[in-house]
């Protein structure tokens, strides 16, 4: 059962690659969902401009 | 964890990269018209940024509020819509000038590394982005989930102009985003044709059902200002998400060294 594969220069079975990648996409995810959507006054006028010109739903 | 290593590394190079190019398109194109519409927004009826219908009827899904929102939203939170604004109170905040700038650079930065890590992550999955030409593609297609199909419901908005309630605005922008995405992969890596017409409903039923839209469209701000803002915010998310996929298909390329999957053609 060798399902191993090179992916992005590393060597991973299958598993561990859907795993991996997962939980980067899920990092990203996170990181967008503190930035453009958290509800946190302070981090929501800190990104304030930022917010409005990704047009990301705002106040 | 190399992989994830390696996806972290390609994203973090690209959104710092799309980022910064970000920030700057901001100053120059997004950011003076924020300012512009804050100043009518700071001479309108005391600083409020939901203030269209606030006082108004709180009759829920009157005649008068479905007249003025044709695609009226079949959302159940709508009725609360205008009553309370999230942050009367508003709480720390940078000050203009500089640090209203590092701040929103930063942020810029990290939204393109959320974005980046993203991108890179699920076109990982189709084999990977091989060059800066694939790239482009890739970024049209993330121009086309995340700006594109939730900016058609929910247009870029300007401080002072009137919003439904913030939760299910973003309820719907996430969803809006999600089905698109879906939609697109089953058109790009599916060839049965029930499947791309299953993608196609995908893709237009977040419209069918409806954006939240506020009770009232009563703004101080001007109708051209907000058309100016409506490209200009288009515009540079384009070029952002062009930037972004680009700088991972070269990034990756040069990081890999070599051709690992059936997509990279280094032509």
């Amino acid at each position: 059962m060798t399902t191993a594969s090179v992916s992005l220069g590393a060597s991973v079975s299958s598993q561990s690659r859907f795993m991996q990648l997962a939980l980067a996409a899920l990092l990203g995810t996170f990181i967008i969902g503190f930035v453009g959507f958290s509800h946190i006054d302070a981090v929501h006028n800190a990104g304030h401009d930022n917010r409005h010109s990704m047009a990301f739903p705002c106040h | 964890m190399n992989l994830f290593r390696n996806v972290v590394f390609i994203a973090a190079i690209a959104g710092l990269v799309a980022g910064v190019v970000l920030a700057c398109m901001q100053a120059f194109a997004t950011d003076p018209l924020i300012l512009q519409a804050e100043v009518y927004e700071k001479a309108g009826a005391g600083h409020q940024h939901d203030h269209a219908a606030a006082p108004a009827e709180n009759a829920a899904g009157t005649s008068a509020a479905s007249s003025t929102a044709p695609a009226a939203n079949t959302m159940s939170m709508a009725p609360a819509a205008a009553t309370a604004p999230e942050h009367e109170d508003e709480g720390w905040e940078p000050a203009d000038g500089f640090e209203r700038h590092a701040y929103s650079a930063v942020f810029n930065v990290a939204t393109g590394i959320g974005f980046a890590l993203i991108l890179v992550a699920v076109s990982e999955f189709a084999g990977g982005i091989g060059n800066w030409r694939q790239g482009v593609f890739w970024g049209l297609a993330g121009f086309a989930v995340f700006t594109l199909a939730p900016g058609l419901g929910l247009q870029p908005e300007l401080p002072a102009m009137p919003a439904a309630d913030l939760l299910p605005r973003q309820i719907w922008w996430t969803a809006t985003a999600a089905a698109t995405a879906i939609g697109l992969a089953l058109i790009a890596f599916r060839r049965s044709l029930p499947l791309v017409i299953l993608a196609v409903a995908l893709i237009i039923a977040p419209h069918i059902v409806g954006a939240p839209q506020p009770e009232s469209f009563e703004t101080p701000i001007p109708e051209g200002l907000h058309h100016q803002f409506v490209v200009a915010v288009t515009v540079t998310n384009l070029v952002f998400w062009l930037v972004l996929g680009a700088v991972v298909g070269v990034v990756r390329g040069r990081f890999t060294g070599t051709a690992t999957s059936l997509r990279d053609s280094f032509a």
